[in-house]
């Protein structure tokens, strides 16, 4: 039978091997955090966190790119949705996330043309064939996502489609950890990094949190096996005193990430500081459009008035995510923020510490 | 409707009750649906019936009216045929109201129509009263139909979705997902080049063969809006039990699960149209699985869970890690999304 | 973050790659990995292909697995 590169990560005698090898370990307390909404999404499916030996303790970091999107950002291209003429395009996930006044759902329900697409080339695409409207799509997304934004914004540029616009809202996973790792009560021992945007960006991007901040690092892969074995490789760094960054994703990651579409990353975006619902301002972790691309540069071309934006008050999500507070510490858990109407990232993504607390203990 | 083409439209004038509506009454839909309850054309449908009734209606609202497996009118007839035999009652008759868009293509009505009729046929049911208004442009999205039905159930039948008792095995009729895919794979982006048909069928000839085997069954859903999560949360809580399911035992197509992947999505929320979940108990699963595999519509069942006692209403799945975790109550539409 | 998924490149044309997933197929850009030829197996995000697929190195993954579990799964996939 030929590899399907799914199912073979997915055998039950692996997984049940690999959770005895977890459960020999004797070590002390661990924390792990994982960074990427994809490792929560895999963690939550197979219930590996309820596996996870009692003293292995996983926690989700500010992993999502679409529920770290402040709600400035989220404001603005409501704004520019509900403009005359504009199909406002966006990934699916965009719509749940809240901003100052609404979110996306709600905006598309007073009017806005809002059109969730699969890929940022079905909005050029849209683009193409509305030529009397403009076609501004939503940013959104890691390394992994920002070189397809940035393939798609070239494409616009080369051919000429004038009437198509990015707000660009692309974060960088590095800087962040980075931040993470300067905050002065971090309780984390060891981070599981993401696989997806290792591609792009190569393992190596990882050092400075290794090396610097003495956390190890793994680069692991989305199914139960490629996670059980990242949490050994964790586990024995913790246990062994090296803080590395080590390669459990091989098959999809190579040494030096994707260099081409970091090439084209970096011909149309410029890294900016850029503000994380729940974190605040991190330096240098975000990316805007550069000078050449700025006539498909919504935040040029779009002025609209968000003088009225304010991050979500009285969230606590910097601390739950640094593992200081649970979120039964925050005055806003239950009473105002519920999955139904979230306000900070831990509540927005479904699988976020928040959420979790919230479906399990009532 | 924003496309036109060579053939005639409906007019708003077929919405009037004129001739045009005579026309279109007579040329559509009593050549289609004809028999001699609705040929009569009397402002009700007079039937005899003696027993306990199921009496249920429904809207259908889907876009595309036309996709892989079915379209609106197909959709629309067994959606109420399925809600009446998860009574477990027998579907007799129904009643079809059609709001339809000005400009709509009457080739399209009539291909609708007819779909409807052959499904009337399979599931053995007479459509004996209708209505059709027109509404102008932009009022509507091409066509609405509404259906209501009704159907007997047997004397010594007692099902409901309160009825789940601890140690009845949960079991579905067969793939999931698939309509939920069929629908969203026909979407603007999506492009597969690969078709996923729906699985929108009537299923109350599986129902009778179901109630022939055992009257031992409890508990009958058609997994439709919110998908197979939706619809074990709502028996849980109905019942007041705790279900949990073999997440590993669900049956899907691989097209299915790969569109899941690819698109993010979770097919435990995607709807059903030709789906149902029973709840039996134990000792009478077999017996039930196995006729249930002895029809078309059931061919692909298997046992997927058992009902717990519990304090609290939940839905369990046991992963393929062997532990456990909440499925929940989904929230929300399901959007292709990209983390 | 970051959905990705295994798919194998059937067909190629102009950096428009027609790629397999479990019996399901639809177009993807190569403009990210303009050395994917068809055969290749590729991980699929957003509609482009952002990396290939290394066989010898899951090969090598399902080897340690194997080898940890006593031999006694197959994982599904030999070859
Ligand atoms: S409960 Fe809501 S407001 Fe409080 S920390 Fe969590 S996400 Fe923020």
């Amino acid at each position: 039978m030929p590899l399907t590169y799914l199912d073979e990560f997915r055998s039950a005698p692996h997984v049940q091997r690999l959770l005895d090898e977890l459960n020999e370990r004797r070590g002390a307390e661990l924390k792990i955090m994982e960074v990427c909404g994809t490792h929560t999404m895999a963690i939550s499916r197979y219930g590996i966190r309820q596996a996870a030996p009692r003293g292995i303790t996983l926690i989700s970091g500010p992993g999502c790119p679409v529920c770290v999107t402040a709600n400035a950002d989220i404001d603005r291209f409501i704004e520019i949705a509900m403009l005359p003429g504009v199909i406002a395009t966006s990934f699916g996930d965009m719509l749940r996330v809240p901003g100052t006044r609404m979110g996306l759902a709600e905006a598309r329900s007073r009017g806005a043309d809002v059109r969730i697409v699969y890929s940022p080339l079905d909005a050029l695409k849209m683009a193409r064939d509305n030529p009397s409207k403009h076609v501004v799509f939503f940013g959104v997304g890691f390394e992994t996502t920002a070189p397809t934004v940035a393939a798609t914004l070239l494409e616009a540029h080369e051919q000429g489609i004038n009437n198509f616009f990015v707000q660009s809202v692309h974060k960088l996973v590095p800087p962040a950890l980075e931040a993470l790792c300067s905050m002065p009560d971090l309780d984390i021992d060891a981070f599981l990094c993401p696989g997806h945007v290792s591609a792009i960006i190569g393992p190596q991007a990882y050092k400075p949190v290794a090396e610097e901040f003495g956390i190890p690092c793994v680069v692991a892969g989305f199914e139960p096996v490629d996670v059980l074995q990242s949490l050994i490789m964790l586990a024995a760094q913790v246990d062994e005193g090296r803080s590395e960054v080590e390669l459990q994703y091989s098959r999809g990651v190579r040494p030096d990430g994707n260099p081409q579409a970091m090439a084209l990353l970096h011909s149309v975006f410029e890294p900016a500081d850029a503000e994380w619902r729940g974190l605040g301002i991190i330096p240098g972790s975000g990316l805007t459009i550069g000078d050449r691309f700025s006539s498909h540069d919504a935040s040029v071309r779009f002025q609209v008035d968000v003088s009225y934006s304010h991050e979500p008050r009285g969230c606590i999500c910097g601390e739950i995510l640094t593992g200081v507070h649970t979120p039964r510490q925050c005055k806003m858990f239950r009473k105002v923020c519920t999955p139904d109407h979230p306000l900070g990232p831990c509540m927005v993504s479904s699988e976020g510490t928040c959420a979790a607390y919230y479906q399990y203990e009532d | 409707m924003k496309t036109e083409r060579g053939g005639k439209n409906i007019l708003l004038a077929h919405g009037s009750g004129g001739r045009l509506t005579q026309e279109l009454i007579g040329s559509v839909f009593r050549r289609t649906l004809s028999n001699s309850i609705l040929d009569k054309m009397d402002d009700s449908a007079v039937v005899q019936l003696d027993g306990n009734l199921a009496f249920t209606i429904d809207s259908h609202v889907v876009s595309p009216l036309f996709f892989p497996g079915g379209d609106i009118g197909r959709l629309s007839l067994t959606g109420t045929v399925n809600d009446l035999a998860m009574a477990g009652a027998e579907p007799l008759y129904i009643c079809a109201a059609f709001v339809i868009e000005e400009g709509f293509p009457l080739d399209d009505l009539e291909r609708i129509v007819s779909s409807l009729g052959l499904a009337a046929g399979e599931a053995g049911v007479e459509v004996v009263a209708g209505d059709t208004k027109v509404v102008e442009r932009g009022a509507a999205d091409g066509m609405f139909i509404t259906t209501s039905g009704i159907g007997l159930i047997p004397a010594s039948v007692h099902i409901s979705a309160s009825a789940a008792r601890p140690g009845d095995a949960v079991i579905v009729s067969g793939t999931i997902g698939d309509h939920g895919i069929a629908i969203l794979s026909k979407r603007q982006g999506m492009d597969f080049q690969t078709e996923i048909k729906s699985d929108c069928a009537p299923l109350g000839g599986l129902v009778a063969s179901m109630l022939d085997a055992s009257r031992r069954v409890r508990t009958l859903r058609d997994p439709t809006r919110g998908g197979l999560a939706a619809t074990l949360n709502e028996i849980a809580a109905a019942s007041g039990v705790a279900i949990e399911v073999d997440e590993s035992s669900i049956p899907y197509r691989s097209e299915v699960r790969a569109a899941c992947e690819l698109l993010g999505l979770d097919p435990l929320v995607l709807a059903n149209e030709g789906k149902l979940v029973a709840f039996v108990a134990r000792r009478d699963a077999d017996k039930v699985l196995g006729a249930m595999r002895e029809h078309a519509y059931g061919a692909g069942a298997v046992i997927i869970g058992e009902v717990q006692e519990s304090e609290k209403p939940r839905v369990y799945l046991r992963t393929l890690l062997g532990s456990r975790r909440i499925l929940s109550m989904p929230t929300g539409e399901q959007l292709p999304r990209i983390c | 973050m970051c959905l990705a998924v295994p798919a194998k490149i059937t067909e190629m044309e102009n950096q428009i790659a027609t790629v397999q997933v479990g019996g399901l197929s639809r177009q993807a850009s190569t403009v990210l990995l303009p050395d994917a030829a068809v055969g290749d197996y590729v991980l699929i995000h957003a509609g482009f292909a952002i990396s290939l697929i290394d066989e010898e190195q899951a090969l090598e993954t399902i080897r340690l697995f194997d080898e940890m579990t006593g031999g006694m799964a197959s994982g599904g996939g030999g070859a």
